[in-house]
């Protein structure tokens, strides 16, 4: 496995050999081993890509497709799998009008070959305190799609039996809607502290304790660990959800050089 | 439009450095400030990448790519640190 030369943006010896075991990233060829409905709107797709390097928790990758004619598109995907080998699960949401969603949603099979370039990005990434001596707790927080790199982090925090309090606060639109929704009970239930506090934006279930919402700035503070209690925090989704929950996090007190964010784009 | 993070910078920016580009910490010749090149702002769109200061919306960067070719300017950048393992 090749080294990545440079990342690290925190000094501890523990933190800059975590990052340097980011691995370095190159295109490959990836195979579709499987493709699955995750929910009515999106996809799961299990990829073996010759020559993976293995990556971190958090990391995205590139899709690129090339037409007959040599027109390309290039999409950004997270990876909802981390660790070494070469199998990496994507989860992609369907953009009805969209150029590159709708084919990875509907038309994608098993055998089919993709281009991938990666594994990508060392800044919205995590690893466990062992690695990196980072003991404070982390918040994840999810808008819809965007719970893929941090369901990441969360089974990679499962698999890790990592000490650290971990808490995810996921808006999904419906309760079909939810992603990986029987990874997160299983690890709700697992050892490693992790919460999972779900905001059902369209339609909730049956008795949930609060009717359909999106998460406003009162729900956001009722859920998350306190500004107090110093946690770094995660956000991803569309570009407007990451934008008013950042917003809020900074307002109710939270360091804004303790606050990661991925936006996906959209409203 | 509507931006992404810097952090969709590491696969276009892979071709040009051999180090990952999003925990470069860049300095804006806009208003100076200092920030990891991962909470800058991407604008993208067929004809290229825009990446502008989260802090005062400058343009820090541009990146063309067609076919076989990319452009790169870092003109609103006067500085980027790399740390070395
Ligand atoms: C780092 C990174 C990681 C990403 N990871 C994932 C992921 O794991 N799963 C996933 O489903 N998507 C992810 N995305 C979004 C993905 O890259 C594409 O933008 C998305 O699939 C739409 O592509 P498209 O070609 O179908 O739509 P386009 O043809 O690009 O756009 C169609 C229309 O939808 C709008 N639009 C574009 N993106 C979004 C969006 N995210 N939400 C709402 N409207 C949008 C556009 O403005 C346009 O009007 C990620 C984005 C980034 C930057
Ligand atoms: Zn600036």
């Amino acid at each position: 496995m090749s080294e990545v030369s440079t990342p690290g943006a925190t000094a501890t010896p523990a933190a800059s050999a975590a990052l340097r075991a980011v691995p370095r990233s190159g295109w490959h060829v990836a195979t579709v081993a499987a493709a699955r409905r995750e929910t009515p709107n999106a996809s799961r797709l299990e990829l073996e890509v010759d020559g993976w390097p293995g990556n971190a928790a958090g990391q995205h990758l590139d899709v690129r497709l090339t037409a007959p004619d040599g027109y390309t598109a290039t999409r950004s995907y997270s990876i909802a799998s981390s660790g070494p080998g070469t199998r990496v699960t994507l989860a992609v949401d369907k953009l009805p009008d969209g150029e590159v969603s709708p084919y990875l949603v509907d038309e994608v099979r098993a055998g089919d070959m993709l281009e991938v370039h990666g594994p990508l990005g060392a800044f919205f990434v995590w690893a466990p305190v062992a690695e990196t001596g980072d003991a404070r707790p982390v918040q994840l927080i999810a808008g819809g799609s965007g719970v893929v790199p941090l369901f990441a982090m969360a089974q990679a925090h499962g698999d890790a039996d990592d000490p650290v309090p971990f808490r995810l606060l996921y808006s999904a639109r419906t309760p079909d809607d939810v992603y990986f929704a029987g990874e997160l009970q299983r690890l709700v239930g697992a050892s490693a502290p992790f919460r999972l506090d779900l905001v059902y934006t369209r339609r909730a279930p049956e008795g949930w304790r609060a009717p359909a919402a999106r998460i406003t700035r009162e729900t956001l503070e009722a859920a998350v660990f306190p500004a107090a209690e110093q946690p770094r925090v995660y956000v991803c989704g569309s570009t407007g959800f990451v934008e008013r929950v950042a917003d809020w996090l900074v307002e109710l007190g939270h360091d804004p050089r303790s606050i990661r964010t991925e936006r996906y784009g959209g409203t | 439009m509507q931006h992404v993070d810097g952090n969709a910078l590491a696969g276009p920016f892979a071709d040009f450095f051999s180090f990952d580009v999003t925990t470069a910490t860049a300095r804006c010749n806009g208003c100076g400030s200092v920030g990891e090149l991962a909470r800058a702002m991407v604008y993208r769109s067929g004809a290229g990448t825009v990446v502008r200061c989260s802090t005062c919306d400058h343009v820090l960067a541009t990146l063309v790519e067609t076919g076989d070719r990319a452009w790169i300017s870092l003109s609103g950048v006067s500085a980027i640190e790399v740390r070395r393992g």
